[in-house]
C-alpha cells in the first residue's frame, strides 16, 4: 500500500494518522500540502482531523473546494481508496464524495471521550479485519459530528450496506444514551456506493497502542494494508 | 483621549493608572513632558501586570535554581532539562478580568497567550492545563461564566491541536464578581535549541509576524491592574478576540523557522503588545530599537501610534532576524499565509524611537523605562491564626455513608467530566493518563516510553485561614499528585491570584503564601521556574480568597510503570500511607455538612511529605503498587470512593481498632502527606515491612471487591449509587432553568 495524508494548515491529527499508518505499513505515508494540485502515486488517501482552514464557516465547506480535494475526488471517482476521519469526514462529505452532512452536535458542545462502535459490515477494504457485529472502543473528539441525511438517503445507505459503524452501548444496543452527537440512526461512519470511500467521525488513529487505552483501531489500518498491498 | 494633541492633565494621568509620584518619575526620565504615546507606554510598562511593582520584592524569596533548571523566571516561560537532550518548557498565566467580562474570548485568548509564551521559546506545546475558580454555584452569573469559559478554553485548544489534559475547578462565593482563569501550557523542545528574547546585533531587522493589529485590547494590561466595579462591563472593548486558526499557522511557521538558523531573538506580543515586546527585547539586549509604525500590518484604518503600540491584538510575534536569513524566513511565513513585515532596526542609541507618517511619536530611553519602574514595599499585616478545631467537637453525621454520598456530589468534589469532555484531551495521541486522576501523564514522542506528568493545585480556603500553611500545601499537593502517578516532580510554575495589594491584610496574605511556597519548594527540591501575578482581584472592595495556583511538572522514565487512581482488580489490599489525626479545620466535611468555614487548615509537615512521597514513588516504580491516589479535599473516604468509582469496583474497609480518632474525623479529615495505595495480596507483607524500614506510617484499611463500599460495623453503599451523586452536580447545574 502507498498512502498519502492531505495536510491543511489547520489539520491537527495528521501526525496521529501518520503514526498509525506507519505502524500498519512499516513505512511512512507521504504528506501532501493543501496547495498541491497533484497527488503522488498512491492507492490510499487519508484526510485527517483538525480544523482545515479554521472552519469558522460550516466545517470543511471551504476545504472541500481546495485544489487538492478536486484531485482527491477525481481519483476517488476512478476507484482509489479514500478515508476521511473527523474533519476529513466533514470535508469529503462537503465535497460530495459521501451523501448527507455533519451538523453541530445535538448537545451543542464539543465532545471528547471514548465511545463504543459496532462494526456493521466486514465486507469492505476498510473493515475486513473486523467481525461483523464486533463492538469497538474508539475515541471521538468533535463539535460537529451529528450525521444527518433525509430518510430516503438513510434507507438507501442501509439497504446498500453503506453504514460502516454505528455508536452503540456495551451490548451493541443503539440508543440516545450511547449516541454522543445525535447522529441519525446512530451512524458513526459510512461508505460511498462503491465502498472505496469511508468517512467516520471517531478516531481509529488514536486507538492503536495499549498506552492509548484501546487498540481497537488497529484492525482498520490492517484491513487497508491487506486490501491495498 | 487617544489623540496625539490631547493635553496631559492630572485626569489623563490617573486614567492611565499612574500616580502623581509615578508621573514625576516619568518627567525625570524624559526630561520633558511625554507625548501621549510615551505616556501610554509608561502606563502599560509600569502597570502592576507588566512591572510586578507590588510583588517583586517578595517573589525574590522563591527558590528558582536546581541543576536541571535551564531557565528560571524572567523569560517567556521556564525551561527544565528532562534528559536525553530534551527540555520541558512551561508557564501558567491568568486571564481573570477579561474572562469575567467576556468569558468565551477572555478564556480563549488566555489559552492562546500562554501557548505563544511556550512556542516562542522553541517548544511545540504538548499539553494544556487550566485552573478555574468560579463564584457560588447558585450565583446568577456562575452558569453563564462556566459555559463561556469552558467553551472558550476548548475552542482555542481544540483547534490548535494541543490536548487539554488536566486542571481544577473550584467554587466559592468570594469569586462571584471576579472569577479566576489560569491557563498553563507545557511544551517540548531540544535542550540545545531554546530561543530567548534578548535582542542582539545593531542594524539587525525587527520583524513583525502573525495577525494584523487592530483596536482590540487597548489597555488590557492596565485594566487587569485595577479593581472591578459596576462599570466594569463597559470595559468589554479592552478584551481581545482570539483566532486559534491564525495561532495554529503562527505556531507551525515559527517552529519551521526555528528549525533553521535565522532567529536572533523572539518574543510574543502578549500583554501590552508591541510595547512590551519591543521594550523587553531591546532592554534585555542593552540596545535601542527604532520602529516605523507605518509598516505595522493593521486591520483598521487611521490607527494612531498610541493605538498601535497599546493594542493587544492576539496571534502576533516580534523577531530579530539575521539579515541574511530574511528571504528564507519570508518564504516560510508566506507558505503559512501570515503577515511578515520588517518594521524597524536595532540601534545603539538605547532609545525606543517610534515614527508614524514621518513624525517622531516617541523617543524614550529603554533602560530607565524598565529599570526605574516603581517597586513598592507595600505595608502588610500577617493573617491572624485561626484556632485549632478539636475533631471530637465536630458532630458526627447520623449516617457516615450518606455523608460520603453528599460529599462526592458537592460542588468542589463532584466529577468534572462535564468540563473535560469539552476539551480534546486525546489529540497528538500521547495522553496516557486522562483528566480525572491525580495528574495527567503525557508520553513524549520518540522517547522510548518517557513521559511528563502535570497537575495544578491550590486550596484557597487553607490559604485564607493561614497563608503560610496554604502556600506550602499548594506546592506539596502538586508534588504529591505527580508522585501518585509515579513521576519525579521537577519544578513548578505559579499563578498568584490575590486582591488589592494596597490593603495591608491582602498584602499579608500574599507575603504569607510566598513564604510558605518558598519553604515547600526548598524542602522538596522543587524550584519555581516561571509564574504570573494577578492582583486587584476584587469587586467593590471585596477580595477573592488568596489563590496561589501551582502548576507542577514531573518526569517518568517508563510510562508503563505509571499507575492510575482506579482500583485494578478485586482481592487487593488497600493501604493508607501517612499519618491520620483527623484534622477537620477548613475541611470540606465541615463546610458541606455543617456550613462552617472555620479553624486552622491541616498542618503541612514537609519532612513527612518527602519521606512518604519518596517511599510510594519507589514502590510504584518497582511495580508493587497497582493503583494510587493522594488524599486531599474531602479526606480518606472520598479518596477511596474516587478510586472505586473510577474502576466500578467496591471495597471492604475497617477502621484501625486502636484509633483514638473519631470515625468521621478519621474518614473525612484532611491530614496531609497521605496516599491510598492498593497492592496484590502477596505483596502486602513486603510493602508493610519496607514502610516500617523507611519510617513511613502505614495502615491496612481493607481490600477491593464487590460492587459496593462497605464500612465494617457501619454499612454499605453501592458504587453505582455514589456515581449517581458524583456525576450529577455539573450536568444538573448547567441544565437548570434560568
Amino acid at each position: 500500500m502507498k498512502a498519502a495524508i492531505v495536510v491543511f494548515p489547520g489539520s491537527n491529527r495528521e501526525r496521529d494518522a501518520e503514526a498509525a499508518l506507519t505502524q500498519a505499513m512499516g513505512r511512512k505515508p507521504i504528506m501532501v500540502w493543501h496547495r498541491d494540485t497533484e497527488l503522488p502515486d498512491v492507492n490510499l488517501v487519508l484526510v485527517p482531523g483538525g480544523f482545515s482552514y479554521g472552519d469558522y464557516l460550516r466545517c470543511g465547506a471551504i476545504a472541500a473546494h481546495s485544489p487538492i480535494l478536486r484531485e482527491v475526488k477525481a481519483r476517488a471517482d476512478k476507484g482509489m481508496a479514500v478515508i476521511g476521519v473527523c474533519n476529513g469526514f466533514q470535508i469529503i462529505t462537503e465535497a460530495g464524495l459521501l451523501p448527507g452532512i455533519l451538523l453541530r452536535n445535538a448537545s451543542l458542545k464539543f465532545v471528547c471521550k471514548n465511545v463504543r462502535l459496532k462494526v456493521e459490515t466486514s465486507q469492505s477494504l476498510f473493515t475486513s479485519q473486523y467481525e461483523q457485529g464486533q463492538v469497538l472502543s474508539v475515541p471521538v473528539a468533535h463539535h460537529d459530528g451529528n450525521y444527518f441525511a433525509d430518510p430516503k438517503t438513510l434507507d438507501e445507505l442501509e439497504a446498500n450496506g453503506q453504514v460502516a459503524f454505528r455508536y452503540c452501548g456495551p451490548e451493541g444496543e443503539f440508543d440516545d444514551e450511547h449516541n454522543p452527537n445525535g447522529s441519525a440512526r446512530s451512524i458513526a461512519g459510512i461508505f460511498n456506493r462503491t465502498k472505496n470511500v469511508l468517512g467516520m467521525m471517531p478516531h481509529p488513529e488514536n486507538a492503536v497502542d495499549p498506552m492509548q487505552g484501546s487498540t481497537d483501531g488497529k484492525a482498520l489500518f490492517k484491513s487497508m494494508v491487506e486490501a491495498l498491498s | 483621549m487617544t489623540t496625539a494633541t490631547a493635553k496631559i492633565t492630572p485626569n489623563v494621568i490617573a486614567e492611565h493608572g499612574l500616580t502623581a509620584e509615578e508621573y514625576q518619575l516619568v518627567l525625570e526620565i524624559m526630561g520633558r513632558e511625554p507625548t501621549m504615546t510615551e505616556l501610554g507606554i509608561f502606563s502599560v510598562m509600569w502597570s502592576e501586570h507588566c512591572s510586578y511593582k507590588s510583588s517583586r520584592v517578595h517573589l525574590k524569596k522563591l527558590p528558582t535554581k536546581a541543576p536541571w533548571v535551564i531557565q528560571g523566571p524572567g523569560e517567556n516561560a521556564g525551561v527544565i532539562d528532562i534528559g536525553d537532550g530534551q527540555a520541558a518548557i512551561f508557564k501558567m498565566e491568568s486571564h481573570n478580568h477579561p474572562s469575567f467580562i467576556e468569558p468565551y474570548q477572555g478564556a480563549a485568548t488566555g489559552v492562546g497567550g500562554i501557548m505563544r509564551d511556550v512556542f516562542t521559546m522553541g517548544a511545540r506545546p504538548i499539553a494544556n492545563v487550566n485552573a478555574l475558580r468560579f463564584g457560588a454555584p447558585d450565583d446568577p452569573k456562575t452558569r453563564h461564566l462556566i459555559a463561556g469559559v469552558v467553551a472558550g478554553i476548548g475552542g482555542y485548544g481544540n483547534c490548535m491541536g494541543v490536548p487539554t489534559v488536566a486542571g481544577e475547578v473550584n467554587f466559592h462565593a468570594s469569586y462571584n464578581g471576579n472569577i479566576l482563569v489560569n491557563a498553563m501550557t507545557v511544551g517540548l523542545a531540544p535542550a540545545d535549541k531554546i530561543f530567548y528574547s534578548a535582542a542582539a546585533g545593531v542594524g539587525n531587522p525587527v520583524i513583525y509576524v502573525g495577525a494584523k493589529t487592530g483596536r482590540d485590547g487597548i489597555h488590557g494590561a492596565t485594566m487587569a491592574s485595577a479593581e472591578f466595579n459596576e462599570d466594569s462591563e463597559e470595559k468589554r472593548p479592552t478584551v481581545q478576540v482570539g483566532d486559534p486558526f491564525t495561532e495554529k499557522l503562527l505556531l507551525e511557521a515559527c517552529l519551521e523557522l526555528m528549525a533553521t538558523d535565522a532567529i536572533v531573538a523572539i518574543q510574543d506580543m502578549g500583554a501590552a503588545g508591541l510595547t512590551s515586546s519591543s521594550v523587553e527585547m531591546s532592554s534585555k539586549g542593552g540596545l535601542g530599537i527604532e520602529l516605523d509604525l507605518d509598516k505595522v500590518p493593521v486591520r483598521e484604518t487611521g490607527m494612531t501610534a498610541y493605538e498601535i503600540m497599546l493594542s493587544e491584538s492576539q496571534e502576533r510575534m516580534l523577531m530579530i532576524l539575521k539579515p541574511e536569513a530574511m528571504d528564507k524566513a519570508r518564504a516560510i511565513f508566506e507558505k503559512w499565509e501570515l503577515d511578515f513585515a520588517e518594521i524597524g532596526r536595532l540601534t545603539d542609541t538605547g532609545h525606543l524611537v517610534l515614527k508614524k507618517n514621518g513624525k517622531v511619536e516617541a523617543d524614550m530611553p529603554v533602560a530607565p523605562l524598565v529599570e526605574k519602574s516603581p517597586v513598592y514595599q507595600r505595608p502588610y499585616v500577617p493573617t491572624k491564626p485561626q484556632p485549632e478545631i478539636d475533631p471530637a467537637s465536630v458532630p458526627a453525621p447520623s449516617d457516615l455513608l450518606a455523608a460520603l454520598r453528599a460529599l462526592v456530589g458537592s460542588p468542589d468534589l463532584a466529577s468534572r467530566r462535564w468540563v473535560w469532555e469539552q476539551y480534546d484531551h486525546l489529540v497528538m495521541g500521547q495522553t496516557v493518563q486522562r483528566p480525572g486522576g491525580d495528574a495527567a501523564v503525557v508520553r513524549l514522542p520518540d522517547a522510548n516510553g518517557k513521559a511528563l506528568a502535570m497537575t495544578s493545585d491550590c486550596t484557597p480556603r487553607y490559604c485564607f485561614a493561614d497563608p503560610r500553611t496554604g502556600g506550602a500545601q499548594a506546592v506539596a499537593e502538586t508534588w504529591r499528585n505527580l508522585t501518585a502517578v509515579g513521576a519525579t516532580p521537577l519544578a513548578i510554575t505559579d499563578n498568584m491570584n490575590f486582591g488589592n495589594p494596597q490593603r495591608p491584610e491582602i498584602m499579608g496574605q500574599f507575603v504569607g503564601c510566598i513564604e510558605g511556597m518558598a519553604e515547600a519548594c526548598r524542602a522538596l527540591d522543587y524550584p519555581v521556574i516561571s509564574g504570573n501575578v494577578s492582583l486587584y482581584n476584587e469587586t467593590n472592595g471585596k477580595g477573592i480568597l488568596p489563590t496561589p495556583v501551582i502548576g507542577g511538572v514531573g518526569v517518568i522514565a517508563d510510562v508503563a510503570k505509571s499507575v492510575p487512581v482506579a482500583f485494578r482488580q478485586p482481592g487487593e489490599v488497600i493501604l493508607l500511607v501517612g499519618e491520620t489525626k483527623g484534622h477537620l479545620g477548613q475541611s470540606i466535611y465541615l463546610r458541606e455538612l455543617h456550613g462552617r468555614e472555620a479553624g486552622a487548615p491541616p498542618p503541612v509537615d514537609l519532612a513527612a511529605e518527602k519521606r512518604n512521597g519518596d517511599f510510594i514513588r519507589t514502590q510504584i516504580l518497582a511495580g508493587t503498587v497497582t493503583a494510587c491516589h493522594d488524599c486531599s479535599d474531602g479526606g480518606l473516604l472520598v479518596a477511596i470512593a474516587e478510586m472505586a468509582m473510577a474502576a466500578n469496583l467496591g471495597a471492604t474497609l475497617r477502621m484501625p481498632a486502636q484509633s483514638a480518632v473519631p470515625a468521621h474525623a478519621f474518614w473525612f479529615g484532611e491530614d496531609q502527606a497521605r496516599y491510598v495505595a492498593t497492592v496484590a495480596m502477596g505483596d502486602a507483607d513486603r510493602f508493610l515491612s519496607d514502610a516500617r524500614k523507611a519510617g513511613v506510617p502505614m495502615t491496612v484499611l481493607g481490600e477491593t471487591g464487590s460492587n459496593a463500599l462497605t464500612l465494617v460495623d457501619t454499612g454499605t453503599i453501592s458504587v453505582a449509587d455514589l456515581k449517581v451523586s458524583h456525576e450529577a452536580f455539573f450536568p444538573d447545574l448547567m441544565s437548570a432553568g434560568s
